[in-house]
């Protein structure tokens, strides 16, 4: 059974959407469900996803037709060592409640992969133990890979808020 | 009030009254002599020895994710080339394969085998010592691309232009040369006192950290882990060409070198392969008249002689070499919606001049039918990934990398942890990390 024939026939109506554009298998889940189905992706024996490949975002701002929707997509990159396959799993969440469940209990690197969301694009994981930025320093104010944030906006290198 | 003793001065206020041993905080970085990125390692020592640290890096950051929403598909290419700045060509390719697979088109075959021996020249991102060898390979990369460092040598749908004569030869003259070093360098560290204190046992990560750090590459091969992209999901002609996976299985900073030092080998196995069954041959000028030159070209069309004039093959300047019209067909796919016409069709005809000027102009150019796609390849340091998202236009919506370099990073506290002070710069260069992509 492909694999993503048997999340849904597991997870049912947690799984919202799925597709296999260019042969990358991915699946829409749910916020709610989708620590269960990362811990099912990683301990099924059939699945098997030992390795979080990659974990980012995306912000569908100005996405054409996509303007109204869910603004955010986090997106994680699943790969099984023992069964050489890929998943893609995403979860959509709105601008107003930018909050995710974070993975770090499942995988370590999510720990700096969620950190590096959080820096660019201002989503929280609850549940992080050190939810701090990654790339850009403290005091830098805003998420640089939001669609909202201009491209040549400059700011102040370093200095704490006076 | 009691005076301060000695060990309150030296210490500062509220350093207790010997209430034993304080641990010492050292800040290692972000620009320090030893280390070969800038990166800065927050440490906390007892004595000499590790007891707890905190990486912290971003010293490089320069929005290379951000920078790609603005421009053209192919815009992002000169971006590629610094990301890993010593294994350039795999950052073109890696990019171009994942635009590629969105476009859903393939490369001609000609390409395939450029790109393979090309990304494993590019895969020699070896050590200091060594920086003779490079040089050998970084000379046939500048004969290939024009360039050594900013190359932006791949395109969308195909290559810059064609293999220069004469590049199998050198290449494996190039690969003499290297396999002279490589034996040297054998001879001088694999067995030397000095290098093995601070090499075996120093910097371990068990295999199971490895998985769950999500460590790819030489780091995961020397816990046992046989995983390579080239194999277990080949692309370009991986699939074709004989090669091993060294792997080792202590983890430590002795079994990353080994398996290091052997994969360098496995490249220049696979380049020789690549070479001597490239398709093509050479290339065969479709008109037997004499060249002529590009405003006589240009003359002659205004003039309304254009009778056979596009068979009419232009001396082009030597910059040019490999892009003439027969070898941009034999590596680039024909499809005018991605790849730009050869020099003498956008210069000598009005399709050409049309063609190229449709995917140059801001609003048209290469547009990828809406969707993702995720393609991986095997960089230097493990799995490179882009992941690139688009919207219809003819700009990239998001294009994200996979640092394979981050990973390692990310664990490197647990790597140093317990160990000595000196432990810290070879375990740190056993990573081999590469900051412009770790910070991107």
């Amino acid at each position: 059974m492909s694999i993503l024939a048997e999340l849904q026939r597991r997870f049912g109506d947690a799984v919202v959407e799925t597709h296999d554009h260019r042969g990358d298998p991915t699946a829409v889940v749910a916020r709610d469900a989708l620590l269960a189905v990362l811990a099912h992706c990683r301990d099924d024996a059939a699945l098997a996803f030992d390795v979080l490949m990659d974990l980012t975002a995306v912000d569908y701002l100005k996405f054409p037709g996509r303007e109204d929707g869910p603004r955010f997509e986090v997106v994680y990159h699943l790969y099984s060592l023992a069964h050489n396959h890929r998943l893609r799993l995403k979860v959509r969440i709105d601008e107003d409640d930018p909050n995710v469940p974070s993975a770090v209990a499942l995988w370590p690197i999510a720990n700096w992969l969620e950190r590096e969301v959080w820096d660019m694009f201002g989503v929280r994981f609850e549940g992080h133990p050190d939810l701090r930025r990654l790339l850009m320093y403290e005091e830098f104010v805003g998420h640089p890979l939001r669609k909202d944030y201009p491209i040549n906006r400059r700011q102040p290198l370093i200095g704490p808020a006076s | 009030m009691a005076a301060t003793t000695r060990r309150e001065f030296m210490l500062g206020e509220g350093s207790g009254t010997g209430s034993g041993p304080q641990n010492l905080h050292v800040g290692v970085g972000p620009a320090h002599p030893a280390m070969h990125g800038i990166i800065r390692i927050k440490a906390e020592l007892d004595g000499e020895v590790i007891v707890g640290a905190d990486v912290e890096i971003g010293y490089l950051h320069r929005a290379f994710e951000k920078d790609c929403e603005v421009g053209g598909y192919n815009n992002a290419i000169p971006f590629t080339d610094r990301l890993n700045y010593v294994s350039p060509l795999i950052n073109n390719f890696g990019y171009a394969s994942a635009v590629e697979k969105l476009l859903g088109i393939d490369v001609t075959e000609r390409c395939k085998y450029i790109g393979a021996s090309a990304m494993e020249l590019g895969a020699f991102t070896v050590f200091l010592y060594m920086i003779k060898a490079r040089e050998f390979l970084w000379e046939l990369v500048e004969d290939v691309t024009g360039a050594r460092l900013t190359i932006s040598y791949g395109r969308v749908g195909g290559v810059k232009a064609d293999l220069p004569a004469g590049f199998a030869e050198k290449t494996l003259r190039a690969f003499k040369q290297t396999r002279e070093v490589l034996d040297e360098v054998h001879r001088l560290l694999t067995g030397n006192r000095i290098f093995l204190d601070r090499m075996v046992g120093i910097g371990v990560l068990s295999r199971d950290e490895t998985v769950g750090y999500a460590i790819t590459g030489p780091l995961l091969r020397a816990v046992g882990v046989s995983y390579d992209v080239r194999r277990a999901q080949p692309y370009y002609v991986y699939d074709r060409l004989e090669f091993e996976i060294p792997t080792q299985q202590d983890g430590d900073n002795y079994a990353r070198y080994l398996v290091r030092m052997a994969e360098m080998e496995q490249s220049m196995r696979i380049t020789e392969q690549a070479l001597a069954t490239i398709p093509g041959g050479p290339i065969n000028v479709d008109f037997a008249g004499r060249p002529i030159d590009p405003s006589a070209y240009i003359d002659q069309g205004k003039q309304g002689k254009t009778e056979g004039l596009l068979l009419v093959p232009i001396t082009l300047s030597p910059n040019l070499e490999g892009q003439q019209r027969a070898a941009h067909r034999r590596v680039n796919v024909a499809d005018k919606r991605v790849v730009l016409p050869p020099k003498e069709t956008a210069y000598g005809s009005i399709e050409g001049l049309m063609n190229h000027f449709m995917l140059i102009m801001e609003g048209y150019g290469i547009q990828p039918p809406p969707g993702e796609a995720y393609f991986p390849v095997e960089g230097a340091n493990g799995e490179l990934g882009f992941y690139v998202v688009s919207d219809g236009s003819d700009r990239p919506y998001r294009v994200r990398c996979r640092p394979p370099c981050l990973p390692p990073m990310a664990a490197l506290h647990r790597m140093i942890t317990g160990e000595m002070v000196a432990d810290m710069i070879p375990t740190f260069g056993s990573v081999n990390m590469i900051g412009g992509e770790l910070d991107r």
